[in-house]
């Protein structure tokens, strides 16, 4: 059994068990926190591993259970996982996320005290979500991405309602009924997808989709695009979002914000690459790229919420990587690879200044903040840079997947490319001047000059506290206090943010190398089904 | 192999109801819409599965036959029932948890949402010539303030 062989099952598999473990010690939240800890670092460790073996050029298959293709040519009888380079880099992406986040929520809960915590169901659920990440990520057929889509949704659902306050429960229920008709229209996709083609294995599926009529193709991607695009938010599917996370405490929404769109990103990459790579459906797609990162932007401008505006942001900005996918070329899905890793960092760590924000201001809205570069400028550091970056300001990673998108586009040449072009560079613009509106707002301007600059939130919004009602800004006692325990995780995902910028040009020609992977499906299906490609 | 009609009828017609449920504001009601929409799509994967054939297993009978359902199209099935089947049961305690806040299980207006409708009213003061005074923290209604544009 290669190394290969024991490593694929790991992401899934450690997770699985410390939530299991974590459940038991659901009375002892200090071994409850050891466990994930170690949990979430050996995934990390082992998604390097995998990232360096899938770098080497073969696709690393593991068939589950040992029930691969048989002598006599059927194709693999039981599970398929499977890892290439993209899947390996999206592993160690949302492996580093979710640590440092575990991170981050530690040290909150440690400061508001764990007696108002439920962290006998914070934790278990946490993992039980990092395993379903890593079910879809590694996932070698349509129903187990389904199972992995499920499973890291029915941890959602608990992470979001976390608490019960009426506001959570609000959001929750339009957040559980948008998910289930999606999961029922993924499962009615997969259904006809069997009903075509009898197989769910993807690599199969790659061979005998090509004997299937061009029409049903069409529409088998369509039902698939519909299901994975309310996934990931895209226009014109994307109105629960907004709607639905800024009401979670500040490391959940940073981790949903982070990776679960991205999980549906990564699946429409799957099915358009490996899948359905000549469907001429791209117009539709492009068109839904563009008003997702217009309608995306204009929604956070008008924003007070900064949870909100960022949720409106991370919208938009899902528009340049399926901008990146409906162009199919190399370049543009090298620049959506990349700008998806950059993403999940800078998206999370946003939110995750944000929760400091609330530490710090006592609120999130814009409406009350004020003079927070004064009293922190720590703070005003943490957020800039990371803004700047989601902006597309030169030197940062995030202008750095802006241009090969754009350079993507303009090589394309067609009239609908350079809309996007415009578009693109559009929506970046107006990032930028959503960013600096924050942080003229909340951080320049005295606080007395807020609307509301005299309120705050009696307590920040924890794990479980409902805030509390309304106090003096003066009365609040645990105003302007930052925990150490909150920053440090903060900076640790600023630098791999920087790192990514300072490191961009090997990324970038892994992801590039990644894309090719994508374009040649040989290599694929050769790996899984076990013939020479 | 082609499905039977009856089955297809069947599940559009599932399927229908379903949508028109889910489109309640009733948690109840909601929940009943989806376990029926996920009927019916389990359905659907029973019809699309592919022909009988033999046994999987060795010597190629089970209980004295020779051919056998496609049991993919059952995994799948059960997989499926058993997700929703969690579901559902978290969507019933969100039902109650709801019924306990408010008493009411139905879905709220977005308050960021009203707030933004409000202030674009904000800007046309002068157009809403009179407006019932409000004490600070109440918020009006999107419908209240439909209807007081019209009036006016």
């Amino acid at each position: 059994m290669s190394a290969a062989a024991i490593l694929i099952p790991l992401p899934v598999l450690i997770p699985m068990l410390a939530a299991a473990a974590t459940l038991i010690a659901g009375r002892r939240p200090r071994v409850q926190r050891l466990i994930s800890l170690i949990a979430l670092s050996a995934v990390l460790a082992v998604s390097v591993t995998l990232l360096y073996l899938a770098d080497r050029g073969d696709t690393l298959v593991v068939q589950v259970g040992g029930w691969g293709p048989t002598d006599d040519g059927l194709g693999p009888l039981g599970i398929s996982m499977v890892v290439d380079r993209l899947s390996a880099l999206m592993l160690v992406v949302s492996s580093i996320v979710l640590l440092t986040v575990l991170l981050f929520a530690i040290g909150q809960g440690m400061r508001d005290g764990d007696d108002r915590q439920p962290v006998s169901i914070f934790a278990p659920t946490y993992l039980a979500l990092a395993a379903g990440v890593s079910i879809a990520f590694l996932a070698g057929d349509l129903f187990n991405l389904f199972v992995g889509f499920e499973v890291l949704l029915a941890a959602s659902f608990v992470l979001l309602t976390v608490g019960g306050n009426a506001a959570r429960i609000r959001a929750g229920v339009v957040y559980v009924m948008v998910s289930m008709v999606s999961s029922m229209i993924f499962l009615t996709g997969v259904a006809l997808v069997y009903a075509a083609a009898g197989t769910v294995n993807m690599a199969e599926l790659a061979i005998r989709l090509d004997d299937v009529s061009p029409g049903t193709r069409s529409a088998l991607f369509a039902v698939l695009m519909v299901a994975f695009g309310i996934k990931a938010a895209v226009f014109p599917l994307y109105a629960w979002l907004p709607d639905s996370y800024p009401t979670a405490p500040a490391p959940v929404t940073a981790v949903f914000a982070g990776l679960l769109t991205k999980v549906g990103v990564y699946a429409i990459i799957r099915a358009h690459t490996l899948l359905f790579p000549d469907v001429g459906l791209n117009p539709v797609l492009l068109v839904a790229a563009l008003a997702t990162m217009l309608l995306g932007i204009f929604g956070a401008i008008a924003q007070n919420d900064i949870k909100r505006l960022l949720s409106f942001t991370l919208v938009s900005h899902i528009g340049y990587m399926i901008f990146g996918v409906a162009l199919a070329t190399r370049l543009a899905l090298s620049g959506a690879i990349f700008y998806a890793a950059h993403h999940i960092i800078v998206q999370t760590t946003l939110f995750l200044v944000v929760g400091l924000i609330e530490r710090q201001g006592g609120s999130a809205t814009l409406r009350r903040l004020g003079g927070l570069a004064a009293a922190s400028p720590l703070l005003a550091i943490l957020y800039l840079i990371p803004a700047l970056n989601l902006g597309g300001i030169p030197p940062f990673s995030g202008f750095i997947g802006k241009v090969a998108l754009l350079e993507a586009g303009a090589a394309d040449g067609a009239v609908l490319a350079w809309m996007l072009v415009g578009g693109g560079v559009v929506t970046s613009l107006l990032t930028l001047y959503v960013m600096a509106r924050v942080y003229a707002k909340a951080f320049w301007r005295p606080r007395e000059e807020a609307p509301e600059g005299q309120l705050a939130m009696a307590a920040p919004t924890a794990l479980i506290a409902d805030g509390g009602g309304d106090v003096e800004f003066n009365a609040r006692a645990d105003v302007g206090r930052m925990p150490a325990g909150m920053v440090a995780p903060t900076v640790a995902l600023i630098g791999v943010g920087l790192a990514l910028t300072v490191a961009a040009g090997p990324i970038f020609a892994y992801s590039e190398r990644a894309a090719d992977q994508l374009l040649d499906r040989r290599a694929y299906v050769g790996a899984v089904l076990g013939e020479p490609s | 192999m082609s499905p039977s009609l009856v089955g297809l009828v069947a599940i559009g017609a599932m399927l229908s109801c379903g949508v028109y449920l889910v489109l309640d504001r009733s948690l109840t009601r909601m929940l009943l819409g989806v376990l029926l929409i996920s009927n019916a799509v389990n359905l659907l994967l029973l019809i699309t599965a592919g022909p009988s054939g033999n046994p999987p297993v060795r010597g190629r009978t089970v209980l004295g036959r020779e051919i056998t359902a496609d049991p993919l199209a059952q995994a799948m099935i059960l997989t499926a029932i058993v997700i929703t089947m969690g579901v559902a049961a978290f969507m019933l305690a969100l039902a109650y948890r709801s019924y306990q806040l408010t008493t009411a299980e139905e879905i709220g207006r977005d308050p960021e949402d009203v707030a933004v409708a409000e202030r674009s009213e904000d800007d046309h003061r002068d157009v809403v010539t009179e407006r019932p005074a409000r004490s600070p923290g109440e918020r009006a209604d999107l419908d209240e303030l439909y209807d007081e544009e019209h009036e006016t």
